[in-house]
């Protein structure tokens, strides 16, 4: 890379803190969790979460936490997808396919809409924080 | 495509000793394997600060951190929280958490620390300016050089009330501007970063984690004072930081952060490495720049200070790394807000190496102002096996020897040296009741006097004098005139030596001598060490109806001084006993008795 200019150095600079924020765990007060057991996967899971991820970067989202996680015992509706906003019910969705994964960031991270169709259940009292 | 994990593996050098390096490859092998290049991106970063349990793993964005992990745990850290996503329990700090976002909140090492100078550091690959730049690197340069004169930086400094953290405690912003006032011309600007205290690398990890940090103070320090030209003075026996570093200032340059006409500003600065051979003495400012003159490492009279005749007789500013560290925050927080932070005469934070007979030796950040208690207790844990706390050593072979009474007290400069001890560079060595104090004594007289340049006599003969008597003691063949004798030489030479190092070098004497005068009475009187460390004093006998007769002390002793038939009691000679110890360590019916 040639010498920096001023603008250049910015520019680089939001650049990079863009995926930097990605790996800061202290900024993240959402999330997204993905069951991704073998029934999940199989039904597409890693699609869902690749689409997830996707969108979240399109749309310059730093604050959610996407993570995977084990099967959430609802494998007659994988995939199934968890979404914890503050503020918001805690909703897990059912039948998360690549473009409902999109739609969860759009509607129910950006907007701050619960999705009808697909809502699923909500969490057993024991694991909701 | 972004990447969805990321694993932080701590290349610190005490992590990397430990295997550190063979992980971080384990673990880059096992990505591969599984096909996960791009989605897990494993990153090698600088020291974590908890170096008791490395070699650390930190996984993000979980947060989730895992303690002395081995290459071979590489495979299962990949299939298991990477891919199935469920915690690796048995390699976490705190074995009975299940849940994956168990980070260091959960860690009492990390929840009294504040981190200006580490900020950086177990966060940002060390080799990537980007990574530096994405945190706020280089925006305190750019503050500087668009948007304040030289004057600005130099008040911003001064408001902050930072001062040097090399150990002496020099208000930082004084210092830049005795060399700002000195007629325009050449001018250097240099790092110290000649780190040489025994249990001390707080600038070594910061060299090794953040070298961009003191890359651009540095640059930011030339602008204040009009130098051109900048010296990282490093010893050369710290490999892994000149790597770092080396490295970071050829991106710095390749991005016109270095050189002419920085960012368009029309302000030039180009920064070079001088290695040191790992002379204690080098630390001092004027050996030091007599040493990047390519003469002997001595030092000099002052005055001249370095700020008006410094380098090749030029105007110079030093300042360690640690103070360095500091000034990028300085710039872009204000110096209000970092004058917020510490106590009412020394603010901000400091760096201490924790080390010694404690649980959580480890790089830590504390605000100035914490107790002795907290550092010592609270992060590092306490002191190891449940013993008790005897000292706690600040400032290296420059300091003293802190007793417990003093546990509360708020470390500040100026609190350090009302108890008879210095701020130093932070090194912090802890001390139970298993140390010998006048043997301690003695070992940091045997460091200062090998490590004495010789040119004065109040260094060169005091601290051998010193040392002689320190050894007479141990040997048990002490009297009270020579602490009378070791009190006089000790004033004479903190009056008269030329440099800090003969000054301070009678610290640990003085100290211990108006803190622990009953240890060197029992030496001289009673003929004892109650630590059982120094050996003349020693005398190892066998409690004949505990012995079994098992033999273990007979076949273990190097010198066979110890007879006795299988399954009679034994006998130790002892004319013939070296007074090692390991017939007292091996003995599982504690039938050896120490006195």
């Amino acid at each position: 890379m040639a010498k920096l200019t001023l603008s250049d150095l910015r520019k680089l600079r939001d650049e990079k803190q863009k995926a930097m924020e990605k790996r800061d765990p202290s900024n993240k007060d959402a999330q997204i969790i993905v069951g991704m057991g073998t029934c999940g996967i199989a039904a597409g899971a890693k699609e869902t979460f690749n689409a997830i991820i996707e969108e979240l970067d399109a749309k310059g989202i730093t604050h959610v936490l996407v993570r995977q996680t084990g099967c959430m015992g609802l494998c007659h509706s994988e995939p199934t997808v968890e979404v914890v906003v503050p503020n918001m019910p805690v909703v897990i969705y059912g039948n998360v396919d690549a473009a409902t994964g999109k739609k969860i960031v759009n509607d129910h991270i950006v907007n701050k809409k619960l999705i009808d169709k697909h809502i699923c259940d909500k969490p057993a009292m024991d694991i909701v924080r | 495509m972004g990447y969805k994990q990321y694993i932080l593996v701590c290349g610190g050098t005490a992590c990397e000793s430990n295997q550190g390096i063979a992980l971080f490859s384990a673990l880059k092998k096992a990505v591969e394997e599984h096909g996960l290049v791009n989605d897990v991106q494993v990153v090698r970063t600088g020291c974590l600060g908890f170096c008791e349990k490395g070699p650390i793993v930190k996984v993000l964005p979980q947060d989730t951190f895992y303690v002395e992990v081995k290459p071979e745990d590489a495979e299962v850290l990949i299939k298991e929280h990477i891919i199935k996503g469920r915690v690796v329990s048995r390699l976490l700090y705190d074995k009975n958490q299940s849940k994956l976002n168990v980070g260091i909140e959960g860690i009492d090492f990390y929840q009294k620390q504040f981190r200006i100078v580490l900020r950086n550091c177990g966060v940002i690959d060390p080799d990537k300016i980007d990574e530096y730049i994405a945190r706020d690197g280089y925006k305190a340069l750019e503050k500087a050089l668009f948007e304040m004169k030289p004057q600005d930086v130099i008040d911003e400094v001064s408001k902050s009330g930072l001062r040097g953290r090399g150990g002496a405690g020099f208000p930082t912003g004084k210092k830049w501007s005795f060399a700002a006032v000195q007629p325009a011309g050449q001018k250097y600007m240099v790092c110290n970063a000649d780190e040489g205290d025994p249990g001390a690398y707080m600038d070594r990890s910061t060299l090794e984690g953040d070298p961009h940090s003191v890359l651009e103070a540095m640059i930011i320090a030339g602008y204040a004072i009009g130098a051109d030209k900048g010296y990282v003075y490093i010893r050369a026996e710290y490999p892994l930081a000149i790597q770092r570093l080396e490295t970071a200032i050829a991106q710095a340059t390749e991005y016109g952060l270095l050189g002419e006409d920085i960012l368009g500003s029309g302000f030039s600065f180009t920064i070079e490495i001088r290695l040191g051979a790992g002379a204690f003495v080098c630390g001092e400012e004027t050996a030091l720049l007599a040493s990047i003159e390519g003469k002997r490492g001595m030092p000099t009279p002052r005055p001249p200070f370095p700020a008006v005749k410094g380098l090749w007789g030029r105007p110079t500013v030093i300042n360690n790394v640690e103070t360095l560290a500091n000034i990028p925050v300085v710039l872009l927080k204000g110096g209000a807000w970092f004058s917020k932070i510490g106590t009412a005469t020394s603010k901000g934070t400091k760096v201490f190496a924790l080390t010694g007979k404690i649980n959580n030796s480890g790089l830590i950040e504390v605000p100035m102002g914490t107790t002795l208690r907290e550092i010592i207790f609270d992060i590092g844990g306490g002191i190891r096996g449940g013993k008790a706390f005897k000292a706690a050593q600040t400032g290296g072979p420059s300091g003293g020897m802190i007793p417990p009474q003093f546990l509360d007290t708020p470390i500040d400069y100026e609190n350090l040296s009302k108890i008879g001890s210095i701020m130093g560079s932070g090194g912090l060595i802890v001390m139970d009741e298993d140390d010998c104090i006048p043997d301690i004594a003695k070992f940091y007289l045997d460091f200062t006097v090998d490590e004495s340049c010789g040119k004065c006599a109040p260094c060169r003969i005091g601290g051998r004098k010193l040392l002689n008597y320190l050894i007479k003691i141990c040997n048990g063949e002490g009297s009270y005139e020579d602490i009378d004798n070791m009190k006089e030489i000790s004033e004479a030479m903190a009056r008269a030596s030329l440099c800090g190092l003969g000054q301070t070098a009678s610290n640990p004497v003085q100290s211990s001598l108006r803190y622990f005068m009953d240890e060197y009475k029992e030496h001289i009187d009673a003929k004892k060490c109650r630590a059982g460390k120094c050996k003349n004093l020693l005398c190892y006998s066998i409690i004949t109806p505990k012995c079994v007769g098992c033999t273990a002390c007979a076949r273990v002793c190097p010198v066979n001084a110890i007879a006795g038939e299988r399954k009679q009691p034994h006998v130790i000679d002892a004319a013939k006993c070296i007074k090692c110890g390991q017939c007292f360590e091996v003995c599982k019916f504690h039938a050896v008795a120490r006195s």
